[in-house]
Parts: structure tokens; C-alpha cells; sequence
């Protein structure tokens, strides 16, 4: 059971990959040039028909896997940087930096993402990369939480009372200790952030807050989608269904890392 | 000559004085067990000893120099001359280190480093875990790979690698299967007798406390309520809390 979980999210996470990687060489059509073979239905050549603009979809998807993955791996990127060493330093020090960084942390995550985005659009105009660093901002916190948590847990194990006896430095337990073993929960974070990552970025194109036309998202795509939503219902579900399946890979991947990550799992003796 | 001691030792928990001015002296050489019911303060005094933890007030003081209230730093003398093997090797060794790099972290520190004179550590290991009598291909493997005592064994290796003078053992084998427990306590006590180690025994088993030490004290709420040569303690004990618990063993009738 958990085993197919991971499995369907490994296939899942590698199509995104993979059509992010294939529209790097090729696409079958011009994913921005506009043509005046508006809306036609899903079959050939057009597979998945073509938009209000008369570009072809199967193209603009497989772009929009490449932006949802760039979004993705850097909002989640700058967030594990910043978030891990934060919650891994108050985790080791306790005391009053402890509690600063998780007030801080409390008062980041119960600021508004999109209010965030908003105010970084207004002030250097909406781009891929003010939605990146709204969504990267608004994760920190999570990032940092879960590695402080894991931090207190293995700081109180007596292998880190073993490695002091063994005259191991502050960084040492931090570096072999430490963060071997918060890894997993990171790894899971990540991946579960990743899948929040792409809601936000398609959230966030939808209302314009995020990459400007004519780069086709996945979150563009719904909003040009939604002008033709009464006779075409269809244009929506592609990009609709892009979405959902990528976010339920990453949910899934990350779930089922947590079983095979962790080998004191594996211990069935 | 007391290579260990402690001075008016106390250590609180909140308002809970888990130890009560402690006063101990352990000379090169002997093999101290400490026993007392659970919650005595057993774990406590050793973290002391040991400068793994900070007394409220007194002294600690190793080989005349004053452990207690020194920055972690300075401590490379005591990490390298005191070692310690804790109660449950399941969680005193990291899952995620291989039993080679468990084995050699104590001569991995520069703290620790300065204060031998170049050890090998390849050599080294290889020596120690035959000392434990592990195969040699062990450190290649992660301790989830090996059963109970086997893990102890990497443990105690690892408490040996920096040639101490000083091993401390926390109830090592109360944590492990009955049918290991003499395999393990035999182990130690042969090091101990081959290497001419300093012993501090922690254990709730009298008999074994008997067998491995020459001298004894016995705890109770933080304080030491009885201490003497082993035979002594154990044949003519002198309070009825040490009287209780000496009767409490289970003993073949003869
Ligand atoms: N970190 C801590 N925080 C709060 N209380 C503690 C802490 N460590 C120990 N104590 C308390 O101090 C007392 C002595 O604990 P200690 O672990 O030294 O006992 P012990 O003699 O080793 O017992 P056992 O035989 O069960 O190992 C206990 O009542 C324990 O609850
Ligand atoms: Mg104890």
C-alpha cells in the first residue's frame, strides 16, 4: 500500500519532469505565437485542440510543467535554506533564540502568502520571480518548525550525549548528527511544499500575481480558460487536471518518503 | 592518588533536588559500582563526572583539574581519558552513522586529538573491535545490522578507542536480552582487568556489582547513604535501605 503510494507518485513527479524537460528541445507547436485556429476541439494534429488564441494546448502544458517546476524547486529551495538552519539552530540553543525565531516564524506564517505577493508585485511588478519569493517566504516557517522539532528530538538522544563525550563540536553533532537524521522529515517537507508551491504559483497566474503573459502556466492557462468556460469547458480541464495531478504526486511522493527514508523502519526483526 | 572528584556536588531539576551535595573520591584504579533505586540520582552523578552536564553548585574536578563550570573546549583532557557506555545502545548509537565512523569519533575531535599522541584511527578501530570481539567487517555496516549485545559491543568499542582511563557504564546491560547479559558483563570485565581501566559500575544488579567492583556506594533521593569496600557493604551493610535492597536480590540458597 505504501509502496504503490510512492510508486504513483514517483511516475506522477516524473511526468511532470520529464514534460518540463522535453519542453526545454521540443514542443509540437509554437507555444506563443498566436494563429487564427481558434478553440478547435482535442484531435490532430492539434492532440489537445487549441486555445482562444489559437495556440496549441499540449504545447503551452508542457511549458507550464517547466515553469511549475522552476517554481517549485526555487521557492522551496530559498525556503529549506533559510527555514532548516533556522529551526536547527533554535532547536540546539534553546533559550531566548529559540523563542525569537519561533515568534518570528509564527508572525511570517500567519502573514497572508497573497497579501505578500501582492505587495512584492506592486513594488517590482508581478514576475515568475516575486511569486517565487512570496511563496518561498511564506514556507520558511514550515521548513523551520519541522527541523526544530526534529532537532529537539534527537538532541535529547544519547548519541549526541555520546558524541560530546567524544569531544565532537557543536557543528560536528549539527552536521553528523543532527541533520542526518532531520533529513527525512525535510525531504517529506519538501516534497509536500512542493505541492503547495504549485497551487500557489497557479493561484497566484491565475489572479496575475505571478508570471506575465504570454509565458503559458498552468494557472495563465485556467485564466484565459475561464473567458470560454460556458461553450468550452474543455480548456479548463487540462490545465485543471495538470495542476491536481502534479500537486497529488508530490503529496504522494512525499508520504511515501517517510517510510523508506527512515531505516529504523526497515529494523522488522 | 583519586583521579575523580566530586565536592559538595548538587544538581536540581526545577525545585526537585535530584542530588544533595555529593561528596566522592575515585582513585586510579578502583572499580566503583554505584547502585540505588531507580530515580537515586544514579544518571545524574555520572553526567556530573562526566561534564556531559553542570552541577547547581560544587565541584568536579579530573586528574586536579577542575572539570565543572569549563567551556566545552577545554574539556579535550576529560574526553579523552573518560569514557562512557550508556544504558541502551539502541539509541546511543546514531541509525544514520556507519559503526566504523561511530567507532573512531572520539579520536575524530580536535579537542580530543590534541591531547593523544597520534593515534591511528584505522589502526585503531581494527584493534578495538577485536577487542569486542566484532568481526572486522563490521564498520562498513549501520548498527541496525547488528542484534543487542552486538550493538553494546560497538559502544563499548567506541568508549575504548581513545585509550581512556576512565570508562563509566550506565546500567549497560539492563537493556539487553537476559541470555546476553553475562556475555557482555564478562567482556567488560576483562577489559577493564586487561587495560587497567578506572570503573564506575552503575547497576541494579547487586550480584554483578559484587563480581566486577572492589567498592561501592548506594544512593537514595540524591544522596550517598552508605559506601565501603564492596564485601564490606554487601556483608555487613549498615543502613536498612541498603539491608533492603541486598535482601531484594534473588539468591541461590547454599
Ligand atoms: N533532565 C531532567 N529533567 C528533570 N528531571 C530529571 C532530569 N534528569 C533526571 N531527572 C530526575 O532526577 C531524578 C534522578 O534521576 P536519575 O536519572 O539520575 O536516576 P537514576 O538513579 O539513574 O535512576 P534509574 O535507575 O531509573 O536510571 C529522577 O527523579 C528524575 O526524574
Ligand atoms: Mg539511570
Amino acid at each position: 500500500m505504501r509502496k504503490a503510494q510512492l510508486n504513483i507518485g514517483l511516475v506522477l513527479v516524473g511526468l511532470v519532469i520529464l514534460a518540463g524537460v522535453l519542453s526545454l528541445l521540443w514542443t509540437p507547436y509554437d507555444p506563443i505565437r498566436v494563429t487564427s485556429n481558434r478553440l478547435l476541439p482535442p484531435g490532430w494534429p492539434h492532440l489537445l485542440g487549441t486555445d482562444g488564441m489559437g495556440i496549441d494546448i499540449a504545447s503551452r502544458l508542457l511549458i507550464g510543467a517547466r515553469y511549475c517546476l522552476i517554481v517549485g524547486v526555487i521557492s522551496v529551495g530559498v525556503a529549506a535554506v533559510v527555514g532548516v538552519p533556522l529551526g536547527m539552530l533554535a532547536g540546539m540553543r534553546g533559550g531566548w533564540l529559540d523563542e525569537l525565531t519561533m515568534r518570528v516564524a509564527d508572525i511570517v506564517y500567519a502573514f497572508p502568502a497573497l497579501l505578500l505577493a501582492m505587495l512584492l508585485a506592486a513594488a517590482f511588478g508581478a514576475s515568475t520571480g516575486t511569486a517565487m519569493a512570496a511563496i518561498g517566504i511564506a514556507t520558511i516557517p514550515a521548513f523551520a518548525r519541522i527541523a526544530r522539532a526534529g532537532t529537539l528530538q534527537v538532541v535529547a538522544s544519547d548519541f549526541v550525549l555520546a558524541a560530546k563525550a567524544a569531544g565532537t563540536s557543536r557543528w560536528g553533532i549539527a552536521a553528523r548528527h543532527v541533520f542526518p537524521n532531520i533529513a527525512p522529515l525535510v525531504g517529506v517537507q519538501a516534497s509536500v511544499g512542493f505541492a503547495m508551491a504549485i497551487l500557489a504559483e497557479a493561484a497566484l497566474s491565475y489572479l496575475g500575481l505571478g508570471t506575465p503573459r504570454p509565458t503559458p502556466t498552468w494557472g495563465a492557462m485556467l485564466r484565459d480558460a475561464q473567458d470560454v468556460w460556458y461553450t468550452q469547458p474543455v480548456q479548463a480541464l487540462w490545465p485543471g487536471l495538470s495542476i491536481a495531478l502534479a500537486v497529488l504526486g508530490f503529496n504522494l511522493l512525499g508520504d511515501g518518503m517517510r517510510d523508506v527514508l527512515d531505516p529504523r523502519l526497515r529494523e522488522v526483526k | 592518588m583519586s583521579i575523580l572528584r566530586a565536592e559538595a556536588v548538587s544538581r536540581c531539576f526545577g525545585a526537585f533536588p535530584a542530588l544533595r551535595g555529593i561528596d566522592l573520591e575515585v582513585g586510579l584504579g578502583q572499580r566503583l559500582g554505584i547502585v540505588g533505586e531507580s530515580g537515586a540520582g544514579k544518571t545524574t552523578l555520572i553526567k556530573l563526572l562526566a561534564g556531559l552536564d553542570q552541577p547547581d553548585s560544587g565541584q568536579v574536578w579530573f586528574d586536579q583539574k577542575i572539570v565543572s563550570g569549563r567551556p566545552e573546549r577545554d574539556l579535550g583532557f576529560l574526553r579523552s581519558s573518560l569514557q562512557i557506555v550508556f544504558q541502551d545502545p539502541r539509541s546511543s548509537l546514531n541509525p544514520r552513522m556507519r559503526v566504523g565512523s561511530i567507532i573512531t569519533e572520539p579520536l575524530r575531535s580536535k579537542r580530543v586529538r590534541r591531547e593523544l599522541n597520534d593515534i591511528d584511527q584505522r589502526q585503531r578501530l581494527g584493534e578495538v573491535l577485536k577487542m569486542v570481539d566484532l568481526p572486522a567487517d563490521s564498520a562498513d555496516r549501520y548498527p541496525h545490522e547488528f542484534s543487542g549485545g552486538q550493538r553494546q559491543r560497538i559502544a563499548i568499542a567506541r568508549a575504548l578507542a581513545p585509550k581512556p582511563q576512565v570508562l563509566i557504564a550506565d546500567e549497560p546491560v539492563s537493556s539487553l536480552d537476559v541470555s546476553v547479559r553475562a556475555q557482555v558483563i564478562n567482556l567488560l570485565a576483562d577489559l577493564v582487568e586487561r587495560e587497567g581501566l578506572t570503573l564506575l559500575f552503575v547497576s541494579h544488579d547487586l550480584m554483578v556489582v559484587r563480581h566486577l567492583c572492589d567498592s561501592v556506594i548506594v544512593m537514595r533521593a540524591g544522596e550517598i547513604v552508605e559506601r565501603g569496600q564492596s564485601a564490606e557493604v554487601f556483608e555487613h551493610p549498615q543502613t536498612d535501605y541498603t539491608k533492603a535492597l541486598w535482601a531484594a536480590v534473588p539468591r541461590i540458597r547454599v
